[in-house]
């Protein structure tokens, strides 16, 4: 358990996150702005297009969590449902 | 033609002799029948090598190629390291029974025909469902039984499939075939059972997660890439693949992504992966072929990593779920790490083993032309990495601090991970020993500057959508309903109704039934019985005259009189 003594890690202090956050911006940045000296070749043109894996990772990840999002209002269910129908046997 | 006998036996062998012998004899058996099986295993030369009557047949154990060979030898290293993990923890009847459905496995390898295939499919079959119920818990003890029903279930409907062809074509050699007879969907249906493919995906996502720690690293390796193999060498091409396995990977990623259970989350990222294969073996190009078979290879590694991280944090903490663990990274660095190095793996990340195979795939379906798939294929890749690449690394060593301060496991499950998580690593840098191994000739370049860029722009810009999703990823102390809702819930309630109708009427027809007999044992006691009293009217105890006696045996021999000249 937690030594109330212990020191939090440097990975968890919020002003180490807050650093790993703008260097994780500029890692972004770089990806994208390093298209400008090599060249993706794509398969089909428009994925050679400057960001697309960035746009396109991105935008299929939000549509991809939104949809299970909204499976979830229909599917989720309490972590008990099944096994409370066992207990009724 | 040199006889052999199947490399199958030894690890079959080895399953008995786990419960006998004890202590160090115990671990040397379990470390030295998959080594030895491995030998065996690159023993096997090409094409049929040994032949046995069997009924009225002539059955061939043991066949070789290279896609034969490539998947027995990542089985029989998978036994080997799930030996290790497992020896110290495990019960003996766990592991003898994960080591005869590994030996399962193995033989459909080098299954050179129908029934072979089928015998060592049904060992499988068979033995999974005893590691399941090594659970111990009364629903794993649930969940086995639904796991062996679904698999017996498909067991019987191949043997259909596997019955017909042999009757149709006089020949039950494993050869190409395509989906076009009644006999060849049903091989194909019983395939695809085993390979979690909809819609009965849901019975992996229901027995891995229940097995013991130890149970589901034996799991996560040999069903759905025995059925990948069976594919690969059955019905290479076919067409409805494709679209089968583009449901399975996606499937896989929505279903993780609303899941809390560790276990669970990478039970559905089973499916992901294993549709990734499936949807190759239906593009069914030579590159395709290799790319499945490659990513099976790699796939079963890292999937076993991945289950032995989780293994060795259940087994730590005794939590299963994302809500309960968190912060684990302080106390258990090692695990940590190699968690991080399957999920990294997993998601395709360059220099790990996913990249090598998974981009193989892609660029299969590129060559062919076929936009939608590619794309959707890229898409899942991206999704691969939110629903298993970070997610199960974050909610289960990084996140909020759960306040846990486990250790890292002991030593032989540490052991087990780093090796895994090196062998990750040196596929994923010096790609070419694999290649070396596939069934058709590759000239695939895996790293192409371009293509690393935009697999790393793919990635890190998920990585972006998790993080500032992370509001929206927030576990719940939720299930979610899946297909198996249907036997679990509705046929059993179907079936409780219609007992319980039964029952009703069975019960009504008992009263009317009760009070027909009420009143023909009144009737009876008013007419048939008989009394002490001479001057009963009961029809037997009444005093009959002697005329009338007469008369009425006189109308019977009339009868029968007549009854028999007629």
């Amino acid at each position: 358990m937690i030594d109330p003594k212990e020191q939090d890690v440097w990975l968890v202090r919020p002003s180490s996150i807050r650093i790993m956050w703008r260097f994780f911006w500029m890692i972004l940045l770089f990806t994208v702005l390093a298209e400008l000296v090599i060249k993706v070749k794509g398969f089909f043109g428009f994925d050679s297009w400057i960001g697309f894996g960035a746009v396109f990772g991105f935008i299929s990840c939000l549509l991809m969590v939104l949809f299970a999002k909204t499976l979830g209002i229909f599917l989720k269910r309490d972590q008990e449902y099944y096994s409370k129908d066992l207990k009724n046997d | 033609m040199t006889e052999m006998l199947p490399p199958a036996l030894i690890l079959i062998t080895a399953a008995i002799l786990i419960g006998p012998f004890k202590g160090y004899l115990r671990v040397f058996v379990l470390l030295a029948a998959p080594l030895l099986t491995l030998w065996a295993i690159w023993q096997v030369p090409d094409g049929v090598v040994t032949t046995m009557p069997f009924l009225n047949y002539t059955i061939e154990p043991v066949e070789g190629s290279a896609l034969r060979r490539l998947f027995a030898t990542v089985f029989a290293v998978m036994v080997f390291i799930c030996g290790l993990y497992a020896f110290r923890v495990a019960k003996w009847y766990e592991l003898a029974a994960g080591y005869a459905y590994a030996a399962g496995a193995i033989g459909v390898c080098f299954a050179g025909d129908l029934i072979t295939l089928f015998l060592f499919w049904e060992l499988m079959a068979l033995f999974s469902t005893v590691v399941v119920w090594c659970g111990g818990t009364s629903a794993a003890r649930a969940a086995g039984m639904r796991y062996a029903i679904m698999h017996l279930f498909g067991g019987i409907i191949l043997k259909v499939g596997i019955e017909g062809v042999g009757v149709h074509t006089g020949s039950f050699d494993i050869q190409q075939m395509l989906a076009t007879s009644f006999d060849t969907w049903m091989i194909l249906t019983g395939i695809l059972i085993n390979a979690a493919a909809p819609p009965v995906s849901a019975w992996l996502s229901d027995a891995y997660p229940e097995a013991s720690p130890t149970g589901s690293v034996f799991l996560s390796a040999f069903t759905t890439k025995t059925a990948v193999l069976a594919l690969i060498l059955l019905f290479p091409g076919e067409g409805i693949l494709v679209w089968v396995g583009i449901f399975m990977i996606i499937y896989g990623i929505i279903f993780a992504l609303l899941e809390n259970d560790i276990r669970r989350i990478l039970s559905f990222s089973v499916v992901n992966q294993v549709g990734f294969m499936v949807c190759a073996v239906g593009i069914g190009t030579e590159m395709a072929l290799n790319g499945a078979a490659a990513h099976a290879f790699a796939h079963i590694i890292y999937k076993g990593l991945l289950f032995m991280c989780a293994g060795a944090v259940i087994y730590k903490t005794g939590f299963s779920k994302c809500t309960d663990l968190g912060g684990l990274f302080r106390t258990m660095p090692l695990t940590a790490i190699c968690g991080v190095i399957g999920a990294l793996s997993i998601s395709g990340f360059p220099l790990t083993s996913g990249f090598t195979t998974k981009t193989m795939i892609s660029q299969a379906v590129a060559d062919q032309g076929m936009i939608t798939v590619y794309l959707l294929l890229t898409a899942a890749s991206a999704g691969v990495f939110l629903h298993a690449g970070i997610k199960f690394p974050w909610f289960v060593f990084f996140q909020k601090d759960s306040g846990l301060r486990p250790k890292d496991p002991p030593w032989n499950m540490a052991a087990a991970m780093v090796v895994f998580s090196a062998l990750c690593l040196f596929i994923g840098i010096f790609p070419e020993t694999l290649y070396q191994l596939l069934p058709y000739e590759n000239n695939y370049v895996p790293y192409k500057v371009g293509k690393v860029l935009f697999y790393i722009q793919l990635l890190l810009f998920s990585g972006l959508a998790f993080f500032l999703l992370l509001p929206l990823m927030k576990r719940t102390l939720t299930i979610s309903l899946d297909t198996d809702w249907l036997w679990r819930v509705m046929f059993r309630k179907i079936g409780e109704d219609t007992f319980n109708t039964v029952v009703n009427v069975g019960t009504i027809f008992e009263n009317k039934t009760q009070i027909t007999i009420g009143n023909l044992g009144a009737f009876a006691k008013r007419h048939l019985s008989s009394s002490n009293n001479q001057a009963s009217f009961g029809i037997f105890a009444r005093t009959w005259m002697i005329g009338t006696t007469t008369l009425w045996i006189v109308v019977l021999l009339t009868l029968y009189v007549l009854v028999y000249f007629i």
